[in-house]
């Protein structure tokens, strides 16, 4: 394991990772308010905002992660000169985050959509009875036994999210897939050490995420 | 407008679930402080009726009127509208993520923007006179059916309602907690709470209704005073159901 006793090659790894967990966390953010926002869309009386909402979903669902990145990148940023920021490394981190949100996002809706279909009709019944309005019962009644009864898969989903974010490598952040990359192209005897070392920092930070969030959605379930 | 006009008139309102035509032209109308209970056998478009009242059913054709004004098809006059008529369900809907307080709390101050404090107050009276103050803080799954029907009431009564819809509320309950639920509603009865009340508790309609209505096959059959329906029924129908009920 010398490769990983070379102080550069560390930061390296460091500093990959460290562009997951930022991509993720606000890919998570975005994902889950756009997520909500969609979900609440494809429930509403309003026809024009349930055909947005539909078409959101099957637009981002179906489109492959990494031409979404691309697009945010060559269509957003180089085309359309829509930039995020000076600096070309936080560009390219909020590009990223841009690209996972909304393609996320797609999964977060139908997650949350099939939360509300577990929360008894009666629910919103007795809500729309005592003079809540549409937006009301959603947020008050609605969505949050819905996101109750969701917590498991969107852990699955946001799961997905910080081993998608990896995709952001593409467009030239130096994630941690592009980390492994450059690490096993300066040390080629060692490729299987550093993959297993990559591989393997997911697994230990993703397995016990996983189980968190089991355990959440227990704790949260509500009762009937 | 007087109080002697009646506080709901339905006229010659018709509905259909696709082809099935559930209310025919059905006239009725509801005088303040008086207790209507609708009786028919099941299907004949009772639970119907009584939720197209605060259009949680809309209606196909005819007029509904409330307070002297006709039903709101939609957006903020019907939620106003909504939060003056209390709905209590055969299977409660309280609110499941919500403590009991919570529950009864929800509309004056979500609804009505009142003052959560003064709400409070309110809303532990109104459990207390329903029998249950003590469980305020627990959640409804931790209540047997008849408690969580009492609170349901307790939660319409939180809106000040001019009138209270009862779709057949003590037919999802326990036989032994029937009682207490009925004991509820024939006190509010008596206080002379406008009420509209589907059931098959023949022994709250003889005792606590002003009027009976029978339905049957999405028609309004018959009416009359409890004593003059149950002793002598005009209808060939009514007399059937009841013959049914009342021979066990």
């Amino acid at each position: 394991m010398d490769v990983f006793s070379d102080s550069a090659n560390i930061d390296t790894y460091v500093t990959g990772f460290l562009w997951i967990l930022k991509l993720t966390a606000a890919g998570a953010v975005g994902a889950l308010v756009l997520g909500v926002l969609l979900a609440g869309m494809r429930v509403s009386p309003v026809p024009v905002l349930r055909g947005v909402g539909t078409a959101w979903v099957n637009i981002f669902r179906n489109t492959p992660l990494t031409l979404i990145v691309f697009f945010c990148y060559f269509g957003l940023y180089s085309a359309l000169g829509f930039e995020l920021s000076d600096d070309i490394d936080t560009n390219n981190y909020w590009l990223g985050v841009v690209g996972l949100s909304v393609y996320t996002a797609a999964f977060v809706c139908e997650a949350i959509r099939s939360g509300i279909n577990t929360v008894p009709v009666g629910q919103a019944e007795a809500a729309r009875a005592i003079g809540m309005s549409f937006l009301q019962t959603l947020r008050i009644i609605i969505l949050p036994q819905a996101g109750r009864a969701v917590v498991a898969p969107l852990g699955s989903i946001f799961i997905a999210l910080a081993k998608n974010a990896t995709i952001v490598g593409t467009i030239g952040l130096m994630e941690s897939s592009s980390a492994m990359k450059e690490l096993i192209n300066a040390n080629g005897d060692a490729v299987i050490p550093i993959f297993l070392v990559f591989a393997g920092t997911f697994a230990v930070v993703l397995i016990p995420t996983g189980y968190l969030f089991g355990w959440l959605a227990n704790r949260l379930a509500v009762k009937r | 407008m007087t109080t002697s006009e009646p506080l709901i008139v339905l006229e010659g309102v018709n509905k259909y679930f696709g082809p099935l035509h559930v209310l025919q032209d059905v006239s009725l109308s509801v005088d303040r402080g008086e207790v209507v209970v609708v009786i028919g056998p099941s299907g004949s478009g009772k639970s119907t009726l009584c939720r197209a009242i605060n259009r949680l059913e809309p209606i196909n054709s005819g007029t509904i009127t409330f307070d002297g004004r006709p039903l709101p098809a939609e957006g903020k006059a019907l939620a106003q509208l909504r939060s003056e008529v209390g709905m209590v369900f055969q299977s409660f809907n309280l609110f499941a993520h919500k403590t009991i307080l919570q529950n009864v709390m929800l509309g004056p101050v979500k609804v009505r923007g009142e003052k959560a404090a003064a709400v409070r107050d309110r809303a532990m009276s109104l459990l207390e006179r329903v029998g249950i103050a003590s469980q305020a803080e627990k959640y409804p799954a931790q209540l047997s059916g008849g408690q969580q029907q009492r609170v349901a009431i307790a939660r319409a009564l939180a809106m000040q309602p001019k009138a209270l819809l009862f779709d057949e509320p003590t037919s999802a309950l326990d036989p032994e907690m029937v009682g207490e639920v009925l004991d509820v509603m024939t006190s509010l009865a008596r206080e002379g709470m406008t009420m509209v009340v589907v059931t098959h508790e023949m022994g709250f309609a003889r005792h606590a209704a002003n009027r009976v209505v029978f339905m049957a096959d999405g028609q309004l059959v018959e009416q009359a005073e409890p004593e003059e329906f149950f002793a002598s029924p005009k209808s060939e129908r009514a007399r059937d159901f009841l013959s049914k009920i009342l021979t066990h």
